[in-house]
């Protein structure tokens, strides 16, 4: 209750929650409550928004609004996984390398900085343009497998300096095994900064998502955000002045962003009571 | 040079060799795993549209085996890519053929740096004042300033330029919507070229310069709010040392980690960049990306992802070689003596 109430403290915080919880209602519920097809070409091509398209259609003459519903609904399940995905790769490998020490903490870390010199965006690239059929999964996939050297190299650095605290010398001495201490003595101890890593991850992999679908490698076979605007770029409808079509999915990316990145702000003030201003 | 900075030099050397020698076959082999043989299915695609006689077809398909070494074993093909590399040969584009990727490429880098290295710079500056001013100021300019620098700074580079675009281009006409320059214009040092260029420029560089300030203030002022409370201001505040010498002392300490934020932020912000290139129809390495990337014209996606890496592994090797200097304690602590 107390740590709740703590949270409520940070106005930042309540602010982003509140404005992902309406983001994802509107991804979640607006596609399973929509009875209509988002590639069906319902209109005509950029027809200005109405009582019939509340967003107008684009350029094939589609409902924006429908397609913004399962495309947000695709770009968070892409950042959601892939999210997931790379938290959970950066914070098995940073703990391994923090925890054991040695060769093959040598080993690790040696790879993560080498990943993270390597500009992510080439190796989602070469990863898209190599799978030529890609599902909203294959692009959690590619986003997870990338993103992860970040978390992998902070996570390292707590460990380290968790392995020398006397709890675990304790537990060393009584016997518990390596898995069992980095599960129970060292995992809780992180658990605040991992779940602020896992936002960033998942806020950075929605990014990824739509710049990957941007450039035209995106899921083939689903409406993403960044399709959206794939679309739009490719068919000009920023200079045709069709503004329904391109700024739903702009906004959305962007809110979705912000909210997330002022929940990461927020928790940040919480953890770290030195940035709370008097 | 002495020999600490010497063995921090070696050990960066040796790091950035790896990093380029993995991306180097990353970009090798992730394209090869693509089925097919691609110069046989190029060249039919190509074919099947009618855009090439057979003649021509065959001639084609000749140069591609040869620039691959498709009739070679993989461990061949693989050396000749890593000769071909070192001596700056990246293949023949697949879709504007004859020409060579590397002159394509050469003629868009000009015009990717021009918008890229004032953004980042300007950026950086503008940014790590207005946050070190946040963090100072405290109160009211520092909400307004930090909320602002946070929703700048999480708005994606091309959403942001989407918006410039449709607002000041489409909609006010303040601007150019499109290119780099004025169509029927030659690239030339005259005044009327450079003025319509300038014109051109601003647009995708505000877009680029706004977000970056708006991701280094925030850091910045995180860093200066924790050097405000440590001991040493607090101590030189109580001596009565003047406001304006801790700041300077405040700012100087709370900078070093934004050199290197900024070196490990380049790969991001010029993946950002690339589409806003094509947002502006500007005729960089982002748009020669994007068309690549629609007509599946793989030397020129393969020759656009080595020069993005080439370039960032570059950018970020000079910034690490900076802060070494300016910050004794990273030299010390990276070489092992601390």
């Amino acid at each position: 209750m107390t740590i709740i109430r703590t949270f409520l403290h940070s106005g930042r915080f309540v602010a982003g929650f509140l404005i992902l919880l309406a983001v994802l209602i509107f991804g979640i519920l607006g596609p399973t409550l929509s009875s209509k097809d988002p590639l069906e070409m319902a209109g005509s091509i950029y027809q200005k928004p109405d009582d019939k398209f509340l967003l107008g259609t684009d350029n094939f003459g589609r409902d924006v609004l429908t397609e913004l519903k399962f495309g947000t609904r695709t770009s968070l399940t892409v950042g959601l996984l892939g999210g997931v995905m790379a938290t959970a790769i950066g914070l098995s490998v940073g703990t391994l390398a923090g925890f054991r020490g040695g060769w093959v903490e040598e080993l690790l870390m040696g790879l993560t900085n080498v990943l993270i010199t390597i500009p992510t965006i080439v190796i989602l690239i070469l990863l898209s343009v190599a799978i030529t059929v890609r599902s909203a999964w294959v692009m959690s996939l590619i986003i997870g497998v990338t993103a992860w050297p970040w978390t992998a190299r902070a996570v390292r650095a707590q460990t380290s300096s968790l392995r020398t605290r006397p709890h675990l010398d304790i537990a060393r001495l009584s016997g518990s095994s390596g898995f069992a201490m980095a599960i129970i003595d060292v995992l809780p101890y992180m658990a605040s900064y991992v779940f602020m890593a896992l936002i960033l991850q998942v806020s950075s992999a929605i990014l990824s998502e739509a710049t990957l679908s941007m450039l035209g490698l995106g899921p083939t076979n689903t409406i993403s955000l960044g399709v959206m605007l794939n679309w739009a770029l490719l068919w000009e409808s920023v200079r045709t002045g069709a503004w329904w079509a391109f700024l739903p999915p702009v906004v959305m990316l962007s809110v979705t962003s912000f909210a997330l990145l002022a929940m990461n702000s927020g928790m940040d003030e919480i953890f770290n009571p030195r940035l709370r201003r008097r | 040079m002495s020999s600490h900075f010497r063995r921090y030099l070696a050990q960066k050397v040796v790091w950035y060799a790896l990093a380029f020698f993995l991306a180097l076959s990353l970009n090798f082999f992730l394209p090869r795993l693509i089925p097919g043989n691609p110069a046989s299915q190029i060249v039919s695609a190509l074919g099947q549209q009618g855009m090439v006689s057979s003649q021509a077809m065959k001639k084609m398909y000749e140069q591609y085996m040869q620039d691959f070494g498709l009739d070679q074993p993989l461990y061949k093909q693989y050396f000749q890519y890593l000769g071909n590399v070192a001596t700056l040969d990246l293949g023949t584009s697949f879709m504007q053929f004859p020409r060579r990727v590397s002159d394509l490429i050469g003629k868009a880098l000009p015009y990717t740096l021009a918008i890229q290295i004032p953004g980042i710079i300007v950026g950086w500056i503008i940014g790590n004042l207005l946050g070190a001013y946040a963090a100072y100021k405290g109160g009211k300019t520092d909400a307004v300033a930090f909320t602002g620098s946070l929703f700048l700074s999480s708005i994606p580079f091309y959403c942001f330029a989407i918006i410039l675009v449709y607002t000041l281009a489409v909609y006010f006409k303040v601007f150019p919507a499109a290119g780099a320059y004025k169509f029927g214009l030659m690239p030339s040092w005259t005044f009327p070229f450079v003025q319509d260029f300038l014109r051109h420029w601003i647009l995708p560089f505000l877009s680029m310069v706004l977000i970056i300030i708006g991701g280094q203030a925030i850091g910045m002022r995180e860093m200066a709010i924790y050097e405000l409370g440590t001991d040493y201001v607090n101590y030189a505040k109580g001596l009565g040392v003047h406001d304006r010498k801790v700041v300077g002392y405040v700012f100087r300490n709370a900078m070093l980690p934004q050199v290197t934020g900024l070196a490990l932020s380049f790969g991001t912000m010029i993946g950002g960049q690339l589409i806003v290139e094509s947002v502006f129809s500007y005729p960089g390495v982002g748009s020669l990306l994007f068309t690549a990337i629609r007509q599946n014209d793989y030397p020129m996606i393969q020759g656009v992802t080595l020069i993005i890496t080439v370039t960032v592994l570059a950018a970020n090797f000079l910034v690490e070689l900076l802060y070494g200097i300016i910050d004794p304690r990273i030299r010390a602590s990276q070489t092992g003596e601390l």
